[in-house]
C-alpha cells in the first residue's frame, strides 16, 4: 500500500503526510475535550452560585440541566449577528476570532498527563504567558473597533488591567523556575514530584498566593472584572457583540479560566502527580490514572473562581491598580530574592 | 528545523478555522433583519451622544510604559532562573543587584504617584 502511494507522491512524503495526520488527532482530541470542559465550566458554574445563592440553578435541558450549555450554544449559534453602523467592521470581525484562537492555542503545550502533550517545546512556559498576553489585543481591537462608549472604556481598563497582572504573574512564576531549572512544564511537574512536599505550593506559598490573585485580574474575573463591570460599562469589551462572536469571547474568556487553574496546577500543585508521601501512606493512590489528579485539581481551582466570585463584592479601579502594582510586584519580586536565597544557601551548605 | 513548533503551528491554524468556520458556517442559518435603530451602538436607549472614541486618561499610557520596562526583567530574569543551579551564588548576587537597580526605579515611579488613580 505504502508503495501504491509513494509511485504518486514523492518518497518520504507518506512518512511525512503520517506524521501531520498524528498531529492533528491530537490537536482535535485535545481542542473538542478542551470545548466541552469550557461548555461545562459554565453549567459548572451557574450550578455552583445558585447553590451558593440558596437557587437551583439550570435543571430544565436533560437530565439536571446537563445540557443547558448545548441549549445555549445553539441558540448563539443562530441569533443575529448584529454590527454596529459605524463598526470598524475588519477589526471589529478580527477581534473574537485573535482572542478565542490565542487563548485556545495555549492548549497545545499543556501536559495533561504523563507524556500527553501536543507540543513539547523547552519553553512552554513562557509561551502561555506570550500567548495569555496576544488575548490582550482581541480585547483593545474590540473595544476600539466597537464604535460604542462603553466598549472603548471597557477595552481600555482591561488592557491596562491584564498588563499590569501579566507582570505579577511572570515574577510569581520565577520562584517555580529556579526550583524547577526549567521551563517545560512537564520538568516542572517531575521536579515536584521529586521535590519532599511533592508540590511547589508550599515552598513557593508567596508566589502560589500572588499567582492565585493575579490570575483572577488577568482573566477578568469577579472581584477585578471592572472591564466588564456590568453597573457601569454594560458588557464592557464586548458590549457590542451579538450571537456566535459574543460566543466565541466568552469561550476565549473560560478557555483562559482553564488554562490559568491548568498552569497553577502544573506550576504548584503537582499537574498529574501526587506527593509520594501520600502515595507511601495510601498506596493504591498510585493507580489512579494521572490525568484524574489533573482534572481534580484544575477543577477544584476553576471552583475557587466561582466560589470568590459569588463570595467578594467588585473592587475599585484604583483598588486594582493599588493591589497589582503596590501589593503583588514587591511580593513577587520578595519571593525571588527569597527562593534565590534559600536555594544559594543549601546549595552552600552541602 | 525547530519541529517541535509545527504541533503549536497546526494548533494555531485549527483554532482560527474553527472560529472562522462557525462564524461562516453560522451565515447561512441565521437571520438577518437589520435596520438603523438597531445597529446604533448601545447607549441604554437613549440616542447616542458624542464621539465615542473619545480622549482618555493619561494613567493609561504610563501604565503602558511601566509595563515595558517591568515585562522586559521578567523577561530577563526568566533565563537566569533556568540556569540558576548551574551558577550559584554568583548569580544570585548578580541579579539582587538587577533587582536593586529596578527598585530604584519602580520607587520612584511610586512616588511620582504612578500607580495612583483619581
Amino acid at each position: 500500500m505504502e508503495k501504491f502511494f509513494e509511485t504518486i507522491v514523492a518518497p518520504g512524503a507518506v512518512d511525512f503526510m503520517l506524521y501531520i495526520g498524528v498531529i492533528l488527532l491530537k490537536v482535535i482530541v485535545v481542542v473538542v475535550i478542551a470545548l466541552l470542559h469550557v461548555a461545562f465550566a459554565t453549567y459548572f458554574e451557574r450550578k455552583v452560585m445558585a447553590r451558593m445563592q440558596l437557587r437551583i440553578g439550570p435543571r430544565e435541558v436533560g437530565p439536571f440541566g446537563l445540557l443547558q450549555p448545548f441549549a445555549d450554544g445553539i441558540k448563539l449559534f443562530f441569533k443575529e449577528d448584529i454590527i454596529p453602523a459605524n463598526a470598524d467592521k475588519p477589526i471589529f470581525y478580527l477581534a473574537p476570532i485573535i482572542f478565542f484562537a490565542s487563548a485556545l492555542t495555549s492548549l497545545s503545550v499543556l501536559p495533561f498527563f504523563s507524556g500527553f502533550v501536543v507540543a513539547d517545546i523547552n519553553i512552554g512556559l513562557l509561551f502561555l504567558l506570550a500567548m495569555s498576553s496576544l488575548g490582550a489585543y482581541g480585547i483593545m481591537m474590540a473595544g476600539w473597533a466597537s464604535d460604542s462608549k462603553f466598549a472603548f472604556l471597557g477595552g481600555l481598563r482591561s488592557a491596562s488591567q491584564i498588563i499590569s497582572y501579566e507582570i505579577a504573574i511572570g515574577l510569581s512564576l520565577v520562584g517555580v523556575i529556579i526550583m524547577a531549572g526549567s521551563l517545560n512544564l512537564s520538568d516542572i511537574v517531575i521536579a515536584q514530584h521529586n521535590y519532599p512536599t511533592g508540590m511547589f505550593a508550599i515552598p513557593q506559598f508567596l508566589g502560589f498566593a500572588v499567582f492565585l490573585v493575579a490570575a483572577l485580574a488577568e482573566t477578568n474575573r469577579l472581584p477585578f472584572d471592572l472591564p466588564e463591570a456590568e453597573s457601569e460599562l454594560v458588557a464592557g469589551y464586548f458590549t457590542e457583540y451579538s450571537g456566535f462572536r459574543f460566543a466565541m469571547f466568552f469561550l476565549g474568556e473560560y478557555t483562559g479560566m482553564l488554562i490559568m487553574s491548568s498552569i497553577a496546577t502544573l506550576c504548584f500543585l503537582g499537574g498529574w502527580t501526587i506527593p509520594a508521601f501520600i502515595t507511601n501512606f495510601l498506596p493504591f493512590l498510585s493507580y489512579v490514572p494521572g490525568i484524574v489528579w489533573f482534572l481534580a485539581k484544575v477543577y477544584f481551582l476553576m471552583f475557587c473562581y466561582y466560589w470568590v466570585r459569588s463570595t467578594f463584592p467588585r473592587y475599585r479601579y484604583d483598588q486594582l491598580m493599588a493591589i497589582g502594582w503596590k501589593v503583588l510586584i514587591p511580593l513577587a519580586l520578595a519571593n525571588i530574592v527569597l527562593t534565590g536565597l534559600v536555594k544559594s544557601l543549601s546549595k552552600g551548605l552541602q | 528545523m525547530p519541529t517541535e513548533y509545527l504541533p503549536i503551528l497546526i494548533f494555531l491554524m485549527i483554532a482560527l478555522a474553527f472560529g472562522l468556520g462557525a462564524l461562516l458556517l453560522g451565515e447561512a442559518f441565521r437571520m438577518k433583519r437589520p435596520y438603523a435603530e438597531k445597529l446604533m451602538p448601545y447607549e441604554s436607549g437613549n440616542l447616542p451622544v458624542g464621539e465615542p472614541r473619545q480622549r482618555f486618561s493619561i494613567r493609561f499610557y504610563i501604565i503602558a510604559m511601566l509595563f515595558v520596562v517591568f515585562d522586559v526583567e521578567a523577561v530577563f530574569l526568566y533565563p537566569w532562573a533556568v540556569v540558576f543551579d548551574e551558577i550559584g551564588l554568583f548569580a544570585f548576587i548578580e541579579m539582587v543587584i538587577f533587582i536593586i537597580i529596578l527598585l530604584v526605579g519602580y520607587i520612584y515611579a511610586w512616588k511620582k504617584e504612578a500607580f495612583v488613580w483619581d
